[in-house]
């Protein structure tokens, strides 16, 4: 047993995600099976990446929060075999809830790190359409019983009001002007070309309608905080988290490769960002919005590095509130240009598992926008109360103080 | 002549099944544009694929109308057209055409057609026809009229199969393809393939013929097709065309070529792969319109021929009766089929086991007289299984487990635990009651006993058994791995368990079964003999070997007579006629010169010179013909008559039950053109059924013109 193992860096190779669609009949993916979003996903990464040869790939991770259905089957494995990977090319799923892609991530990652694997294939999928959330949950009557867990942490959207009852200095109003921040910025990566060159195209078809198209997102709106002051509060009354300061219900996939920073090399593959630290870390499931900051510091702490350290921040916003939490716990202000630079789940939306690498793939091309910034990190929030974050150097980092 | 439009297109048939044309437009992706995306879809899944009729014509010339606005208004830069899963589509919806009394109605059918399809070549942006799956007839057609073609790599059944029916690419696939690929290649697509079984292109076949641009795999096709799409809007991509039509040799000598394979396949009887020649050779100099318009008129004489009504009742037969065969039993009473033993190892018994290991899978036993046969048949089975390891049609695994399942033996003893025991020994009846006897004594009592005897009495073999009522007939066709008939024979004692149990073994080995009764020969070789054995009879009689071999040429038949009856084999024919003599005296007499032949133990009856046979001179020599020879015509009317007569006589003993038997076990036992509709549409349109048994087979209408 060699005693001087070393630990390998580990690279994001690259970066897709099928454009999100709205869940339910009247969405796009409404007829579109899951497995075939990642397939998509999966060509497209093969497609871009040609120096890659797929019988390369040492394991492929899908993520999905409902394993059921068109959402099961050991995903890793089948879409794999969907896609046209090698036979020999093995797979899993993965399932931390909205962090599954995450995950899936990190996972695998170890696996480069030991040496067990060289490069990999992970990703997320999640089509709320087919498989709402809390599909087939069977809660364990002892949760409530033994009150292990609150009531209330069962509902994402009751969650982050309490995060306002506890935070009461982040008003309904401030959420409200995050989340006409997070459409623009939205509108304006789109305008700016950002956003298109990492989405796949993925047709879709409608039995009435005919086969269409799937090329951008479908959920971004055009908005302004006076709508979003007029709009109902679902989870409380006279509450303040509305359907327009959080994500959505959404369908979409992500895929990623990641590898062996030198097997990167040998390769000729792109190096989109470096793996520095990750951690997870759990919190009381009826606050989970607070759980990027522990699982932050748990990260920044591995890394040797301090929240000044880290020059952008990919953030999920599965509700606006949960942003600003994360925001005022580490002194950063709501409107804070490193922050989710080309807006967030709130204009793009959330299809649960996949989210993960979306972070990543956006934190790829601002990295790519700013070489005077060394590290950025990706994190969110997750149900049951936990929060995941990993940070990343900027591989076109030129090592000049900012300007 | 105007043209059709959206409202003036007629309407369709109230019972058909609309293959709906979705309109939705897409942006494409890099920017190129919008698109407008054209989807095909009748609404239901792959096992009922989409077709076109007046209905689908309507719903496609009002979405073309959608694009033609848009485009014309700047506000689409392409316009796609692709089909539902698995399909684009299959071609015209033919189940109106059977009734379709008047020229004019299929003139207006065809010129309907290219009045819709032909606008998408005809659009201010260029077209894409996306061929998602299957594509024949008018489904391939439409993607024709497209400006470009993207095909998946996943895609069979691709074909323009008109002729094999007894019409030609009446939408504009006659003009089209060979400007687009060639004529050589045209007249393969369009003349070969459907004259050769009907055969169809794989995707691949298509791509290297030229008849897409691209060629895309199945798991992302629409979105990489549309992909393509864009970067040929925006100039990334350019498609080069050759001009195939400057060389005017070229085209003629391929035409030629075409003719002569016609002549070969059908020596001039049908006429729908002459019609569609002609046209592919007017098609090199003639306009869009003169093509489309020689194409309406072609497709309307064929449509009011009776030809086509008989190769359209004929296409019915083999794909539905086929299926669900009349007068079966009830599938549930169907015994499971866990193991076969085979009687005999000769070549019929050999080929025999090799169908049922391929197709079942289950343990196959061959016994024989000595150890020798018994190996020498086994030996070819598993002779075979390698060759198709080989050929990659099986990987390793398969082979091992299908070697394994079949094995040998001289003694019975191995039947024990058949489910299923088939004799096909030396055609005696003694020898085959002494072969049922024996295994009797070894197996279960509801084990099935099938006889693959052509010609003797299922009745007679199973009358000394303890259970009789496990007997069925079991007739196979040669060779047994290409001919799709089965006729299953129920004798007098054949109870509905073992006879359910024959069906479903015959479905489970992917033949078409057709219940005949225990009546001599069954249908095939009765009415065949009875047929051929006229031709001979006049041959013997002093017509001239020429005039006896060629006279039922007009047929179109696959084989002419003394072809066939070399490929019998004279010992087998003689013997044959010798035991349908015993049975019907007045109807089927003896050939003494064929007696001569097979004492002599001559095999070979034929010399050829070049393509033309002649008796061989040793053969010859043994023959005494008489001088009263018949004319060509007169041979062919006493052919005809006879097996009129046989035909009424056989329906009359109930042999089968109606008339679509006779002529399904003819088109799929003997081979016979669809455009003779197996046989009783052509006696009833040359007049020999009415004059002959006083009737016709079938009512008009049902496989020709019918009356007004």
């Amino acid at each position: 047993m060699p005693s001087n193992r070393a630990v390998r860096d580990v690279v994001l190779v690259d970066a897709v995600r099928t454009p999100f669609g709205k869940a339910g009949a009247n969405g796009i993916y409404a007829e579109t099976r899951a497995d075939d979003l990642v397939v998509a996903v999966f060509r497209e990464l093969l497609r871009r990446n040609p120096g890659l040869p797929p019988e390369r790939i040492d394991d492929v991770a899908v993520a999905a929060t409902t394993q059921m259905g068109d959402q099961g089957l050991t995903l890793g494995r089948t879409a794999g075999i969907l896609a046209g990977f090698p036979r020999t090319v093995p797979g899993q799923s993965v399932d931390r809830m909205c962090a599954g892609a995450l995950t899936a991530v990190t996972n695998l990652s170890s696996g480069i790190g030991v040496g067990a694997y060289d490069v990999v294939v992970a990703g997320g999928v999640e089509h709320m359409g087919r498989h709402p959330m809390g599909e087939g949950m069977d809660p364990n009557p002892r949760l409530i019983a033994e009150k292990l867990v609150d009531p209330e942490a069962l509902f994402m959207g009751k969650t982050a009001e309490n995060l306002h009852d506890r935070f009461p200095h982040l008003t309904k109003a401030r959420a409200d002007e995050y989340a006409v921040r997070s459409q623009e910025k939205t509108a304006k990566a789109y305008a700016d070309g950002v956003i298109q060159q990492d989405l796949v195209p993925v047709s879709v078809r409608s039995a009435s309608l005919g086969y269409g198209l799937a090329t951008v997102d479908e959920p971004p709106r055009e908005t302004t905080v006076e709508t979003l002051a007029g709009l109902k509060t679902p989870f409380r009354a006279h509450g303040r988290v509305t359907a327009g300061n959080s994500s959505g219900l959404n369908d979409g996939a992500t895929g990623a490769v990641l590898a062996a920073e030198e097997v990167a090399d040998e390769l000729g593959l792109t190096k989109k960002a470096r793996l520095v630290s990750f951690a997870f870390a759990g919190v009381a499931p009826e606050v989970m919005g607070i759980g990027p900051v522990p699982s932050t510091l748990k990260a920044l702490d591995r890394a040797g590095l301090t929240i000044d350290d880290i020059g952008l921040f990919e953030i999920n916003e599965a509700f606006a509130v949960q942003v600003l939490a994360f925001l005022d716990h580490f002194g950063i202000d709501d409107d804070d240009a490193r922050v989710n630079p080309y807006g967030g789940a709130i204009a793009v939306g959330h299809p649960l598992a996949s989210s993960g690498i979306r972070l990543m793939a956006y934190l790829a091309r601002s990295f790519e926008a700013h070489p005077e910034v060394r590290y950025g990190l990706t994190t969110m929030c997750i149900g049951l109360g936990m929060g995941g974050t990993v940070i990343w150097e900027n591989p076109h980092f030129d090592g000049k103080k900012d300007a | 002549m105007s043209r059709f439009t959206t409202d003036t297109i007629p309407a369709g048939a109230p019972d058909e099944l609309v293959t709906e044309a979705h309109y939705r437009l897409v942006d494409l992706p890099g920017g190129a544009g919008r698109a407008a995306l054209i989807t095909l879809d009748n609404g239901k899944d792959h096992t009922k694929p989409s077709t076109f009729g007046l209905g689908g014509l309507k719903s496609l010339s009002a979405a073309l109308d959608q694009a033609e606005a848009a485009a014309a208004a700047g506000e689409i830069v392409a316009v796609a057209v692709t089909g539902k899963p698995f399909i684009l589509a299959v071609g015209a919806d033919l189940t109106g055409v059977g009734q379709l009394t008047d020229r004019e109605q299929a003139r207006v059918t065809g010129q309907a057609g290219h009045d819709v399809f032909r606008r998408l070549g005809e659009l201010p942006v260029p077209s894409f026809g996306l061929i998602n799956g299957a594509a024949m007839g008018g489904g391939l057609e439409v993607a024709l009229h497209c400006t470009y073609r993207t095909i998946s790599s996943g895609a069979g059944m691709l074909a323009l199969p008109e002729v094999f029916l007894g019409l030609i690419p009446g939408w504009g696939g006659a003009y089209l393809l060979p400007r687009l690929i060639g004529p050589a290649s045209a007249v393969k697509v369009i003349v070969e393939n459907p004259l050769s079984q009907n055969r169809m292109l794989k995707a691949k076949d298509a791509f290297g013929l030229g008849i897409a641009d691209v060629m895309l795999e199945p798991a992302d096709f629409l979105a990489q097709s549309l992909r393509w799409a864009a970067d040929v809007v925006k100039g990334d991509v350019v498609v080069e065309r050759a001009d195939v039509t400057a060389d005017a040799e070229a085209w003629d000598a391929a035409v030629a070529a075409g003719r002569a394979f016609a002549d070969a396949k059908v020596r001039g009887a049908a006429a729908s792969p002459y019609t569609a020649l002609d046209l592919i050779a007017a098609a090199r100099t003639s306009t869009r319109d003169e093509g489309f318009a020689a194409e309406d008129e072609a497709l309307a004489d064929l449509v009011m021929g009776d030809e086509l009504r008989a190769g359209l009742y004929s296409f019915d037969l083999v794909q539905r009766r086929a299926k669900r065969p009349v007068g079966a039993p009830d599938k549930s009473l169907a015994r499971p089929i866990t193991k076969v033993g085979v009687v005999g190892a000769g070549l019929m018994a050999s080929q025999l086991a090799l169908l049922f290991v391929q197709r079942l899978e289950v343990p196959v036993v061959m016994t024989d007289l000595d150890q020798e046969r018994v190996d020498k048949g086994v030996a070819y089975v598993h002779g075979e299984i390698a060759k198709q390891l080989e050929k990659g049609r099986l990987n390793q695994d398969k082979a091992n487990r299908l070697t394994a399942l079949v094995s040998g033996s001289t003694s019975k003893a191995d039947f024990a635990d058949a489910s299923v025991v088939i004799e096909a020994v030396f055609e005696d009846l003694k020898v085959k009651q002494q072969v049922f006897a024996e295994v009797e004594a070894v197996v279960s009592p509801e084990c099935v006993l099938l006889t693959n005897t052509s010609s003797l009495s299922v009745t007679a073999m199973a009358e000394n058994l303890q259970h009789p009522e496990r007997v069925v007939g079991f007739h196979f066709f040669n060779p047994v791995a290409l001919m799709p008939l089965l006729e299953i024979a129920r004798a007098e004692r054949t109870d509905d368990a073992s006879l359910a149990t024959a069906f479903a073994l015959g479905k489970a080995l992917k033949k078409s079964c057709v219940l005949v009764k225990d009546a001599p020969a069954f249908v095939v070789n009765r009415l065949l003999t009875r047929f051929l054995g006229e031709v001979t009879a006049a041959f013997d009689e002093g017509t001239p070997f020429d005039v006896a071999e060629s006279a039922l040429d007009p047929m179109g038949l696959p084989m002419s007579p003394f072809v066939l009856l070399q490929l019998v084999g004279p010992a087998v024919a003689f013997h044959t006629s010798e035991t349908m003599h015993q049975a019907f005296p007045d109807r089927y007499g003896i050939s003494e010169n064929q007696r001569r032949i097979v004492e002599a133990g001559k095999t070979v009856l034929l010399a050829w010179d070049g393509a033309k046979p002649r008796i061989a001179d040793d053969v010859a020599e043994l023959l005494v013909l008489g001088d009263s020879p018949s004319t060509g015509d007169e041979v062919r009317q006493r052919a005809l008559d006879a097996i009129a007569q046989e035909i009424r006589l056989m329906l009359d003993e109930g042999v089968v039950a109606e008339p679509q038997d006779i002529d399904l076990c003819m088109l799929l036992g003997a081979g016979w053109p669809f455009h003779l509709g197996g046989i009783t549409p052509y006696l009833d349109r040359t007049g020999t059924s009415e004059r002959v048994t006083g009737a016709r087979f079938l009512a008009p209408g049902v496989a020709s013109v019918p009356t007004a």
